[in-house]
C-alpha cells in the first residue's frame, strides 16, 4: 500500500495537518453551538421568528463553501488571516442543523408535560433548564454531529484559501496528480468524522431521557 | 362578616380567536369543599380552571383567591399555592417519581431531607409502595401515573386544588377505586378542590356542589342531593342519560 507508506513517512506532517484540521471543526463547532443552541430556543419561544431565523441559516447552507470564502475575505480582522475566514465560515455552515434539531427537539415536547410544570409554578428559566433542554438534548446532539460530520468535509476545502488543515494533502495530491497524497489527507479526514460521529452518538445515548 | 370565598369569579369572560369560550361567569367556591365542574366536552370546564392558577387571563371580569384578585399576585407564587392535575397527567418523563413529586418542594427550597421525607409520606398517602420512588413514568400503569400525579399537586400542602378530569382515562374499575381513596383524602385533608368532570356519577359521589355548566355559561350549581331532584332542562337531561344507561344495562338481558 503506497498511500501507508507516505502517511508513514510523512507522518508528522499529517499529525499537524491532522490537529489543524481538529482546530478549525472544533474551534467552528463550538462557536456553531454557543449561537446554534440560544437561536433553536429563541425560535422555538417565538414563533414569529421561526421563519426569518431558519430561512437565514437555510441561504447560508446554499451559498458554495469557496464562493462563501471568497465573499467573507474583504472582511477585516477575519479577512487578515485565512484560519479565522474559515472557522467563520464552517460556524455559518454548521448552524442550520444545530437551530433547526434545537427548535424541533423542544417543540417535540409533550404541551400536558410543559403545561404541568407551568401550572405548578415553576419560572420559565427553571422550565428550560429542568425540563426543556433535558428533554430536547438528544435531538439537539443528533443537529450536532450531522454539522461535524458536515464541517470535517467543508473544512478540506478551508486548504484553498490557506487556512491549513487536511486539505493541504488533496489539494497537492490534485495539482501533482498524485492518488496517494489525495489520500493521505481524505483517510485521516473520514476516521476523524467517524470518531466524531461515535463520540457524539456515545454522548447522546449518555444523555438519552427516558 | 362571613368569610372570603377561597376561589370566586366575579363575572368572568374569556374570548380568544373570536371565540366567546367563557360568557359572564360567576361563581364561589367555599374554602374545604369539592366543588364539581360539570358539563360536555367543550363547554369549557378546563379553560374555568387554567383562569384560576392564570395559565389563562380573563378577557373581562376578574378572579379571587382568598379575597385577593388573582391578577394582583406574584403568578409563581401563586402557582405553587395551588395544586393542578390535569388529565394526560403530564409528569416529567425524565424524572423519577421522587424528582416528580419532590419538584416544586425543592425549587421552593426545603431542605433536602425534608423534601424526602415528604415524598415518602405522599407516596403512602396516594396507596403507592415506597419503592415506587425509584421508577420512571414510562415503568408505571395508567392508575400509578395518575396516583402521582396527585400527589405532586398535593406535594408543597397547598389549600387549593385544581383537578381536571383526574380519573377520566382509566379504566372503570381504577376510577372506582382512585375515586374512594379522593373521598378518603379529602375527609382528611379538607382541601378546596375544584373538580372537572363530564362524568355525572363521579359528579354526585365526589361533589359538596355541583355546577352545571353549557357553552361557556353557567347553567346552575345544586347539591347531588337537589341535582338528582332538580326540574332544570338540563339537569334532568343528565339524569336521564345517566338513568337510561342503567336501565339498558339492566334490560338488555333477555
Ligand atoms: N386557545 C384556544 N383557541 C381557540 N379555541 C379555544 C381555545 N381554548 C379553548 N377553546 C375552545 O373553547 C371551548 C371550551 O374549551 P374547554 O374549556 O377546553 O372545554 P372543556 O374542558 O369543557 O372540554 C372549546 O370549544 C374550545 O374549542
Ligand atoms: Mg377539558
Amino acid at each position: 500500500m503506497n498511500v501507508l507508506r507516505f502517511i508513514s513517512q510523512n507522518r508528522g506532517q499529517v499529525l499537524e495537518l491532522t490537529l489543524e484540521h481538529l482546530w478549525l471543526v472544533g474551534l467552528s463547532t463550538l462557536f456553531a453551538i454557543a449561537i446554534g443552541i440560544p437561536l433553536g430556543i429563541v425560535i422555538a419561544h417565538r414563533p414569529r421568528l421561526k421563519g426569518p431565523v431558519l430561512a437565514s441559516a437555510n441561504i447560508i447552507q446554499t451559498i458554495p463553501s469557496l464562493a462563501l470564502f471568497g465573499f467573507l475575505l474583504p472582511l477585516p480582522w477575519l479577512g487578515e488571516r485565512a484560519d479565522r475566514l474559515a472557522i467563520l465560515a464552517l460556524t455559518l455552515y454548521a448552524l442550520l442543523p444545530i437551530i433547526r434539531n434545537t427548535f424541533t427537539g423542544i417543540r417535540g415536547i409533550d404541551a400536558a408535560v410543559l403545561e404541568a410544570g407551568r401550572g405548578m409554578g415553576l419560572t420559565e428559566s427553571q422550565l428550560l433548564f429542568q425540563v426543556e433542554l433535558p428533554l430536547a438534548v438528544s435531538t439537539i446532539l443528533s443537529g450536532v454531529r450531522v454539522a461535524i460530520v458536515i464541517s470535517v468535509g467543508l473544512a478540506t476545502i478551508a486548504a484553498a484559501i490557506g487556512a491549513g488543515g487536511l486539505g493541504e494533502f488533496i489539494f497537492r495530491g490534485l495539482s501533482m496528480v498524485d492518488n496517494n497524497v489525495i489520500l493521505a489527507g481524505a483517510i485521516p479526514a473520514a476516521i476523524l468524522a467517524l470518531f466524531a460521529d461515535a463520540a457524539i452518538g456515545w454522548l447522546e445515548r449518555r444523555l438519552q431521557p427516558r | 362578616m362571613p368569610p372570603d370565598p377561597a376561589i370566586e369569579f366575579r363575572r368572568v369572560s374569556y374570548k380568544i380567536d373570536g371565540a366567546q369560550v367563557l360568557s359572564d361567569f360567576s361563581l364561589e367556591i367555599a374554602s374545604g369543599e369539592t366543588l364539581v365542574l360539570l358539563g360536555r366536552s367543550g363547554s369549557g370546564k378546563t379553560t374555568t380552571l387554567k383562569l384560576v392558577n392564570r395559565l389563562i387571563i380573563p378577557t373581562s371580569g376578574e378572579i379571587r383567591i382568598n379575597g385577593l384578585a388573582n391578577s394582583e399576585a406574584d403568578v409563581i407564587r401563586l402557582r405553587r399555592g395551588i395544586g393542578y392535575v390535569i388529565q394526560e397527567v403530564g409528569l416529567f418523563p425524565h424524572f423519577t417519581v421522587e424528582r416528580n413529586i419532590g419538584l416544586v418542594p425543592s425549587i421552593s427550597g426545603w431542605p433536602a431531607d425534608r423534601t424526602q421525607d415528604r415524598v415518602r409520606e405522599l407516596l403512602q398517602l396516594v396507596g403507592l409502595a415506597p419503592e415506587t420512588a425509584l421508577r420512571y413514568p414510562h415503568q408505571l400503569s395508567g392508575g400509578q401515573r395518575q396516583r402521582i400525579g396527585v400527589a405532586r399537586a398535593l406535594a408543597a400542602d397547598p389549600p387549593i386544588l385544581l383537578m381536571d378530569e383526574p380519573f377520566g382515562a382509566l379504566d372503570p374499575l381504577t376510577r372506582d377505586e382512585l375515586q374512594r381513596e379522593f373521598q378518603a383524602l379529602q375527609q382528611k385533608l379538607r382541601k378546596t378542590v375544584l373538580f372537572v368532570t363530564h362524568d355525572l356519577r363521579e359528579a354526585l359521589r365526589l361533589g359538596s356542589r355541583i355546577a352545571l355548566m353549557e357553552s361557556g355559561k353557567l347553567v346552575t350549581v345544586l347539591s347531588p342531593q337537589k341535582f338528582v331532584r332538580s326540574d332544570d332542562p338540563l339537569a334532568s337531561a343528565y339524569i336521564k342519560a345517566f338513568g337510561e344507561s342503567l336501565e339498558s344495562a339492566n334490560g338488555g338481558r333477555p
